[in-house]
């Protein structure tokens, strides 16, 4: 704090009495992620950087368009196409050179999630979908994260302070809150319900205030506690969050267990997925799984690498009672079919087998061999 | 002995409603499948349940007024 520049830039909020040098000190040490550089991530990024956070870590995957720019601030119309991680890293550091930002311009996966996580402190979630949600808290849980949580939907907002010890040392989760993951369209996101790009932005800059406040230790942070903000009415509801003994069960225990659990697959209700060649190429030795030829008979050539049934699109319904395994792999000529099929078996299985389409069909892993 | 029920996102969409004010409702178990029973589609749908602003997870006795919130998960980011 010895250079006079950068005290000048802290200088308004050094001089609040509650946070001071001391704050501002916390604050140069601390080490956020954001995680979505979109309605809630662009707002909370900014001030963060603007706070002086010393190290923020971006993810991001997507790319920027023009349907996003009346929520997303970082970006203009010169960014449409662009890499939202990259060009909020290039802004963040236009605003505040002086603190290190990280850019993660890639997709968050059980995979990479620990990896990227354990280098920072509190974890902000910012993303659009039950499954990187649920994910991101058991992340946080295994590697004891305080996750800043925050969410809306058409005209309301959630806001909460997940994993963190109270002084009672409990540390709620948000799979204590919400157990079972919701059945797809149940909740729409804000593609199809809308959304008015001000209610992100009051969300996102609560969950850097959040942020703020945990790192300097002022206030009364939401610790184990839900906010739900109606930007319409101007409600605020606040409520305690119980921790469940049971909640412990759900997640998984360590990085294997982790990176084993299938997030797409506990937040769908359908139980088709599409399986790419790798992924088919592995598992074409599995006597537990069933293999099936969705073409029509006599159409092409039966690949003789691995055991597997024939059962025509046209008479799946009929014969739905031949399978019989837990976990079954679908195949035609390009995977339109399979994709068809996995759908009709999904709709009459649920979630109690597994159903996979192989992506591009035996024709596409035919030529990858 | 009254409920004062309050309803948070897709739940007031089900309903119509984000207030409603119920009577004679003996325990929260009874209030939920009264509400199933008026709001088919609410059986399916997710929430947490607050009872005076404190999430519960079992089946409670309600005696005097009592305020209920029923909040559903939010995706949208």
């Amino acid at each position: 704090m010895s250079n006079p520049s950068k005290n000048d830039r802290y200088q308004r909020q050094i001089s609040l009495k509650e946070l001071g040098e001391i704050g501002q000190q916390k604050l140069k040490d601390a080490k956020v992620l954001v995680i979505g550089a979109g309605g809630l991530g662009c707002p909370a990024l900014l001030y963060l950087a603007g706070a002086g956070v010393g190290r923020i870590g971006i993810v991001d995957f997507d790319l920027v368009s023009l349907s996003n720019l009346h929520r997303q601030v970082l970006f203009t119309v010169h960014d449409i196409g662009l890499s939202k991680a990259l060009r909020a890293g290039d802004v963040l550091e236009q605003i505040n050179p002086d603190i290190e930002i990280i850019v993660f311009n890639e997709k968050l996966s059980n995979a990479n999630a620990l990896d990227i996580l354990k280098g920072f402190d509190i974890i902000l979630d910012g993303t659009d979908n039950f499954a990187s949600r649920y994910l991101i808290n058991d992340a946080c849980v295994i590697l004891k994260k305080t996750l800043v949580y925050g969410a809306i939907s058409r005209f309301e907002g959630q806001l909460a302070i997940f994993n963190h010890p109270s002084e009672a040392k409990i540390a709620v989760n948000y799979r204590d809150l919400f157990p079972q993951a919701p059945a797809d369209g149940e909740v729409l996101n804000c593609e199809e319900a809308g959304v008015i790009g001000v209610l992100p932005g009051i969300i996102g800059t609560m969950m850097a205030n959040e942020t703020i406040k945990l790192i300097t230790g002022i206030g009364n942070a939401l610790i184990n506690r839900l906010l739900t903000y109606n930007s319409l009415n101007n409600h605020f509801f606040e409520m305690e969050l119980l921790a469940m003994p049971e909640t412990g069960k759900m997640i998984p225990k360590d990085t294997r267990a982790f990176q084993a659990f299938n997030y797409d697959w506990f937040c769908s209700a359908h139980s088709a997925f599409e399986l790419s060649q790798e992924e088919f190429e592995e598992k074409i030795m599995d006597k537990n799984i069933q293999f099936v030829d969705v073409r029509e008979a006599g159409e092409a050539a039966q690949p003789e690498d691995f055991n597997h049934i024939n059962i025509p699109l046209s008479s799946l319904k009929d014969q739905i009672p031949d399978i019989k395994a837990e976990t079954i792999i679908l195949f035609c000529q390009s995977g339109k079919r399979s994709a068809g099929a996995a759908e009709i078996l999904s709709k009459h299985f649920g979630k109690s087998r597994k159903i996979y389409s192989l992506k591009d069909g035996i024709a596409g892993w035919q030529k990858s061999k | 002995m009254q409920v004062h029920l309050t309803l948070f996102g897709q739940l007031a969409d089900i309903t119509g409603k984000t207030e409603m004010i119920l009577h004679d409702v003996p325990d929260t178990e009874t209030l939920i499948k009264t509400l199933n029973e008026m709001y088919p589609s609410l059986a399916n749908a997710k929430y947490a349940m607050a009872l005076n602003k404190k999430v519960i997870k079992e089946n409670t006795i309600l005696s005097g007024d009592n305020n209920i919130a029923l909040l559903p998960p939010f995706s949208g980011g």
